[in-house]
């Protein structure tokens, strides 16, 4: 039998890993600035865990309030301005995504970041009546990882082609893509049935086929354009310019005097 | 008077002195290769250089048109995505015969650095290939070898187009 690999995260690994070194965190401080401690307050109940990360305030909170909660943070603490919004695939280890929203208040110059889990399946609440930055941030995250958003105006892939399969951004969607997606534009131009014709993709950009001589010629042994030479080919020898060239080495001029 | 017939539909109503007339229309031909406007990546920056007037496509007779039903050439400059591969054919089907295709820099000739699921591994998928410009991006002086090339190669066909010999790709 083939041995069996886990197919949940195919993307690709550090060749070496040292299985002693912990990667460095990043230090989590407790809440004291005077404007973070009143974000904190005025969100009450709904925040399950916050702390700060390099000047940056991080909340964690319940998925279905997210809503509510960025309501009370754009209305009552200022912070105007979402400047992203996207989700991390934690579905190997933790059989959930995490969403974030990113936050700007330009009056005090402060970032809060929102934080919340949501399992796989579900539906977000969409947060484009607060912020229309989110429209196209969610369709982007529909698009990437698969995960709707309800009452969003427009849900529709934004990067991707309408009719592609499979969302690029999960760990379980291999960077080279899956088999819809290596034959897609033949599939779509052309048909399938064209697939034997123009072959599988050549994924190894310095693979040089020895017999085509309508992309290669090899140096020395020029040939015209696509001739056959799987009989062997004759070797042309270099012709150098006689007009033009100057040969400096067997010249009687001495052109650098300390040599 | 002279009894015979002239057929229109065979050798592109070329019945006579074949070779003459192949100079004739590749001299025409090669002289004037009117590229399609379209630019894909960065590497259409330095066919926009090509065109202006330090490196002066115009001498050469090559003079971008902003419609691919006045064009011979298309130079496929930058990486192709996926989802744009369709257009990209559709802008080589809707060009009138006879018509050329460059490739330029890695990213048009093989995927280049985006081995990815997005991206066409090469337009020679999706169009036939005459001239492959490596680089990247390639220099405007290579892009102006390239159409020389391309010249060249012009000037070497038969104007009875199904004498040439076309890639498959071509009969699509």
């Amino acid at each position: 039998m083939r041995k069996y690999t886990p197919k949940d995260n195919v993307q690709a690994k550090a060749y070496y890993t040292d299985r002693f070194w912990v990667a460095p965190r990043v230090p989590r401080q407790a809440v004291e600035d005077e404007h973070f401690k009143a974000v904190v307050e005025a969100l009450g109940e709904r925040v399950k865990e916050a702390y700060v990360e390099i000047n940056n305030l991080v909340l964690h909170i319940d998925a279905t309030q997210n809503y509510a909660v960025l309501e009370t943070l754009k209305d009552t603490c200022g912070y105007k301005i979402c400047s992203e919004i996207s989700a991390v695939d934690y579905l190997a280890k933790e059989g959930e995504f995490e969403i974030f929203y990113q936050m700007l208040n330009l009056d005090k110059a402060k970032r809060v970041r929102v934080v919340c889990r949501l399992k796989k399946g579900l539906a977000i609440e969409s947060v484009v009546p607060l912020f229309k930055s989110a429209n196209f941030a969610e369709r982007e995250m529909y698009d990437m990882f698969g995960i709707k958003a309800n009452n969003h105006p427009f849900l529709k892939r934004i990067l991707m082609p309408d009719d592609w399969e499979g969302h690029p951004l999960l760990k379980t969607y291999p960077l080279q893509g899956d088999e819809f997606a290596s034959w897609y534009e033949v599939d779509k131009i052309f048909g399938k049935e064209y697939r034997d014709i123009i072959g599988p993709e050549n994924r190894d950009p310095a693979r040089i086929d020895r017999y085509d001589t309508k992309r290669f010629s090899r140096v020395g042994y020029e040939v015209p354009f696509d001739t056959d030479i799987s009989s062997g080919e004759t070797k042309t020898p270099i012709e150098y310019s006689t007009t033009f060239l100057t040969d400096y080495n067997t010249g009687t001029k001495q052109l650098d005097k300390r040599k | 008077m002279a009894q015979h017939k002239v057929n229109y539909a065979s050798n592109g109503g070329l019945p006579v002195a074949l070779t003459s007339v192949d100079k004739l229309l590749n001299w025409g031909r090669s002289n004037s290769l009117w590229p399609l406007t379209y630019g894909l990546a960065c590497c259409a920056i330095e066919m926009m250089a090509s065109g202006g007037s330090r490196f002066d496509f115009d001498r050469l007779g090559t003079i971008f048109r902003a419609s691919p039903r006045q064009s011979d050439l298309m130079i496929l400059a930058g990486t192709l995505s996926k989802k744009h591969a369709e257009f990209a054919r559709r802008l080589y089907d809707q060009m009138p015969e006879p018509k050329w295709v460059i490739s330029m820099g890695s990213c048009a000739n093989t995927g280049g650095m985006f081995n990815t699921y997005a991206t066409v591994q090469g337009v020679d998928r999706i169009v036939p290939v005459d001239i492959y410009l490596p680089g990247c991006a390639p220099r405007p002086e290579t892009l102006q070898y390239a159409v020389m090339m391309l010249q060249k190669k012009i000037r070497k066909e038969s104007a009875n187009m199904k004498k040439n010999k076309k890639q498959d790709l071509r009969l699509v």
